[in-house]
C-alpha cells in the first residue's frame, strides 16, 4: 500500500524577537498553535496528535516541556511526543508528524518546535565544563569558523562572500514581519565593518539569540480537499545522522546531510536539483554556511558553490533564491529554527509568503542541521500533490 | 591498569520564567496572602491554576480565590530533606484539596512524625514571613483542627506592582568518570605523552582515544602513541574572551594532527603572532608546570606541510 500524501494546510509562528516576557512558555507555544489552527480553519479538535520539538533541555532547565505543555496545545485524551536532534530539531519534528500521516496512523497533526532562548543560556548549555577534559577554547562560532576557514581553502572562495550572504538575508528579513532582525539602514559596507569575532567570522555573520515558536497542521488527502487555502505537499522527506566527530568526517560537507539531500531527492524524483527545485531555505547560521550547503545539497559542484552567491543566484529574485524568510541569520529560536525553515518552503509553495514571495515557487526545499553538523533533516514541498 | 578517574560534578544554572497572565495573578495573590485557582469550562476550580482549560483546550482566566484551608488528599514522608526544600526537618509531602478548589497542590506539611498525617486530615497554609510572589511564599501547611471555613476576600487576581517572573535554579549533583578508555589517556598525558588508540577494523588512531571506534562500533584497546610534532590543519582566531578562560585576545584556536593520528585535536597555538598562523603550520606542544593538558602548541620551525598532506584531517 503506498503512503498517504501529506499537505501542510496552517502554518503559525509567533514574531520572533530578543525576549518575549509577556508569555509563559505555554503562553509562547500558544500563539503560535493558535495561529496555524486559524489558518486551516481548524479547532482543537480537529487535532489527532502533537508532535513538538526544541533543542536540549538544560537550556530552558525544563526536563519534560511536552508533559507541562499538553494542556496549551489540546493534547489532553491524544497521542502527544517529543522530538530532540539539538539543532536540527525543528526540521526532525515536523517529520515525525508527517511519518504519522503518511502512515495513515493519524489523519490531523499539529507539530510545533520553540525556543525561549531569553530565558536560558544556550552558550552555557553548549560548553558545560567537564572535569578531566580541556576546557573548548571558544564559543559556538569558534567551533564552527575553522571548519569555514577550511571551506575557503579547499575553493578559494575569496572572503567577501560571507559578508554578502549576510547583507542579503537581512534584506530579506525586512520583508518578514515575523523574523527577529529588522536592520533597515543594513548596508554592505556595514557588514564588512562589523568586528571580527571568530576570524574568518564577523559579528554580522552570525545569528540573533530569539525566542519564538512556529507551528504547523498536518494532514491527509482528504484534510487538504476541506482546506480553505492552497496546501503545500510533501514530495520527500528524510533525516541522517553521523557521530560528531571521527576519523574522516568531511566538516565542510558531512557524508550525512548529502545522503540526506539524496534521498529526499530520489522520493521526489528531483534529478537535478539546481534545475528543478525553485528556491531554497536552509539553516545558515553563520553566512559562510550558505556556500558549504548549496554544494553539500547538489546545488553546485564542490568548490563552486560561492560563485552562486557571488553572482547574485541565491538572491530574492535571483534564480535560486535562498533563505527568502531571512533566514537563520535573522531569526534564531534554536528549537524552532528548523521548523522555521521548513514552514517557509511550505509557504512559498502555497503563494502565502507576502512579500518575501518568489514568484511561481513549486517545489521549495526545506532544510535544518544540528549538533556538530551530524544531524540533518529536509523535506521538499510542491504546490500540487505528488504524483502516486 | 591505572584506576579509573572520578570526580563530582555540579551542573547549575538560574533559569529565568516569564509567568504570564495567569502565574503571575497567582504568585501575585500568594505575596498577598491570597491563593487563587482558576475556573474551567466545565465549571472546577483548579488550583494551581493553570493557562488553558484541560478539557476543552480554551484560553481561561477567570481567576477566583478560595481558602487557605483543606484537606489532605495523600501524602509521602521524607525522612530526609535535601537542599532547597521547603523545610530542613523531616516533613510530609502532601497533596492539598484547598476549600473551594477541585484539585490539590503538592506542598510540605509540617508534621512532628508519619504517625501524625492521615488522607483527609485538616490543614491551612503557614504564610512565609518574607513573600516575594513565589511558590515559597507558602512556607508550609500546619495541622488545623478549626472547623470553619476562612472568609475569603473575593480577589480576583488584581493587585498592585504585578510579579512577572521568578528565577528557577536547576541543578545536577552527581559523580562524573571519563571511562577506561579517557583514563588512559591522561594518565599517558602526565608523563608528557599523548597516547591514542586504534582501530582493529579500520585501523584508525582516535586522539583522544573513546574506547570504541564510532565509525565501526567495535571497542579500542591497542595503544598507540602520536606526535610529540604535529599539523594546523585549520583555525580561527579568537578576537572576543570567553567566560571562564584566561586567555589574552586575539589568540589562535587551532586543529591539530599529531603526527600517527587520524583525526585532529583542539589547542591554542602561541609562540608566533597570531596573524602569522596558518593552515600547514607544523607545531609541538609546550607543556606547563602541573598541566594536565599542554598549554599551547608552538612552531617547531619545520617547513609547513603539504596540504595533501593534510586535507583529509580537517
Amino acid at each position: 500500500m503506498s503512503k498517504e500524501p501529506v499537505a501542510v494546510v496552517g502554518i503559525g509562528q509567533t514574531k520572533h524577537v530578543a525576549a518575549r516576557r509577556d508569555v509563559s512558555i505555554a503562553g509562547l507555544v500558544r500563539e503560535a498553535a493558535q495561529r496555524a489552527l486559524d489558518d486551516a480553519e481548524l479547532t482543537w479538535a480537529d487535532i489527532d496528535a502533537v508532535v513538538i520539538g526544541k533543542a536540549p533541555d538544560f537550556f530552558e532547565g525544563v526536563m519534560m516541556p511536552e508533559l507541562y505543555l499538553a494542556d496549551a496545545l489540546g493534547a489532553v485524551g491524544k497521542p502527544m511526543l517529543r522530538v530532540h536532534t539539538a539543532g536540527s530539531v525543528g526540521g526532525s519534528t515536523a517529520l515525525v508528524a508527517a511519518n504519522l500521516v503518511a502512515a495513515r496512523v493519524h489523519g490531523t497533526v499539529l507539530t510545533l518546535a520553540f525556543e525561549k532562548q531569553s530565558e536560558s543560556n544556550a552558550m552555557w548549555g553548549l560548553s558545560l565544563p567537564i572535569p578531566f577534559q580541556q576546557p573548548l577554547l571558544a564559543g559556538a562560532g569558534g567551533f564552527f569558523a575553522p571548519h569555514v576557514r577550511a571551506y575557503m581553502r579547499r575553493t578559494g572562495a575569496p572572503d567577501t562572500v560571507g559578508s554578502l550572504v549576510a547583507y542579503k538575508d537581512r534584506r530579506n528579513a525586512l520583508k518578514n514581519p515575523y523574523a527577529h532582525l529588522h536592520e533597515h539602514d543594513i548596508t554592505l559596507e556595514k557588514v564588512q565593518a562589523s568586528p571580527m569575532l571568530w576570524d574568518p567570522i564577523r559579528y554580522s555573520e552570525t545569528c540573533p539569540s530569539s525566542d519564538g515558536a512556529c507551528a504547523m497542521v498536518l494532514t491527509d488527502r482528504a484534510g487538504a480537499a476541506r482546506a480553505p487555502r492552497p496546501a503545500a505537499w510533501m514530495h520527500g522527506g528524510a533525516m541522517r545522522s553521523e557521530p560528531t566527530l571521527f576519523a574522516g568526517k568531511d566538516c565542510v560537507s558531512p557524508q550525512a546531510g548529502k545522503d540526506c539531500a539524496a534521498d529526499v531527492y530520489r522520493q521526489a524524483g528531483i534529478a537535478d536539483p539546481r534545475r528543478d527545485i525553485d528556491a531554497v531555505e536552509m539553516y545558515v547560521p553563520f553566512s559562510w554556511y550558505e556556500p558549504m550547503w548549496l554544494e553539500n545539497l547538489g546545488f553546485a559542484d564542490e568548490g563552486e558553490g560561492w560563485k552562486l552567491t557571488e553572482s547574485g543566484v541565491t538572491e530574492l529574485d535571483g534564480d535560486l533564491p535562498v533563505n527568502m524568510s531571512g533566514g537563520v541569520l535573522s531569526t534564531n529560536p534554536i528549537g524552532a529554527s528548523g521548523m522555521i525553515r521548513f514552514a517557509e518552503a511550505a509557504l512559498q509553495v502555497r503563494g502565502q509568503a507576502g512579500e518575501h514571495q518568489v514568484e511561481g515557487a513549486r517545489r521549495v526545499l526545506g532544510h535544518a542541521y544540528g549538533g556538530g553538523s551530524q544531524f540533518f533533516s529536509m523535506w521538499l514541498v510542491g504546490s500540487e500533490p505528488p504524483a502516486s | 591498569m591505572p584506576e579509573i578517574l572520578k570526580a563530582p560534578l555540579v551542573l547549575e544554572f538560574p533559569f529565568t520564567r516569564s509567568l504570564g497572565p495567569v502565574q503571575s495573578a497567582f504568585l501575585t495573590g500568594l505575596r498577598e496572602r491570597v491563593v487563587l485557582g482558576v475556573k474551567t469550562g466545565d465549571g472546577r476550580t483548579l488550583v494551581p491554576p493553570v493557562e488553558y482549560d484541560p478539557v476543552t483546550a480554551e484560553e481561561i482566566r477567570d481567576l477566583v480565590e478560595v481558602a487557605s484551608t483543606g484537606t489532605v488528599t495523600t501524602w509521602a514522608w521524607n525522612h530526609e530533606p535535601r537542599r532547597g526544600q521547603p523545610l530542613d526537618t523531616p516533613f510530609a509531602w502532601v497533596l492539598v484539596r484547598l476549600d473551594g478548589a477541585d484539585t490539590a497542590l503538592l506542598h510540605a506539611l509540617d508534621a512532628p512524625g508519619p504517625d501524625a498525617v492521615r488522607t483527609g486530615m485538616r490543614v491551612r497554609v503557614r504564610w512565609a514571613e518574607e513573600r516575594a510572589g513565589a511558590i515559597t511564599d507558602i512556607a508550609c501547611f500546619e495541622p488545623y483542627d478549626g472547623d470553619e471555613t476562612r472568609q475569603t476576600s473575593g480577589r480576583s487576581g488584581e493587585f498592585e506592582n504585578m510579579a512577572t517572573g521568578i528565577v528557577a535554579p536547576a541543578r545536577l549533583d552527581y559523580v562524573y568518570s571519563p571511562g577506561r578508555a579517557q583514563t588512559d589517556y591522561i594518565h599517558a598525558l602526565s608523563e608528557q605523552r599523548t597516547v591514542g588508540e586504534r582501530c582493529p577494523s579500520c585501523r584508525k588512531v582516535y586522539v583522544p582515544p573513546r574506547g570504541a571506534c564510532p565509525t565501526c562500533g567495535v571497542a579500542t584497546a591497542e595503544h598507540v602513541e602520536v606526535g610529540p610534532r604535529g599539523t594546523v590543519t585549520t583555525f580561527c582566531i579568537v578576537n572576543i574572551k570567553a567566560k571562564n578562560l584566561d586567555i589574552e585576545v586575539p589568540y589562535v584556536y587551532a586543529h591539530i594532527a599529531l603526527d600517527g593520528a587520524d583525526l585532529a585535536l583542539h589547542g591554542r597555538i602561541g609562540g608566533i603572532p597570531y596573524d602569522q598562523v596558518r593552515m600547514g603550520l607544523r607545531v609541538e606542544a609546550v607543556w606547563s608546570e602541573g598541566g594536565r593538558y599542554p598549554d599551547h602548541y608552538r612552531p617547531t620551525g619545520e617547513p609547513d606541510a603539504d596540504y595533501d598532506a593534510y586535507k583529509e584531517l580537517l
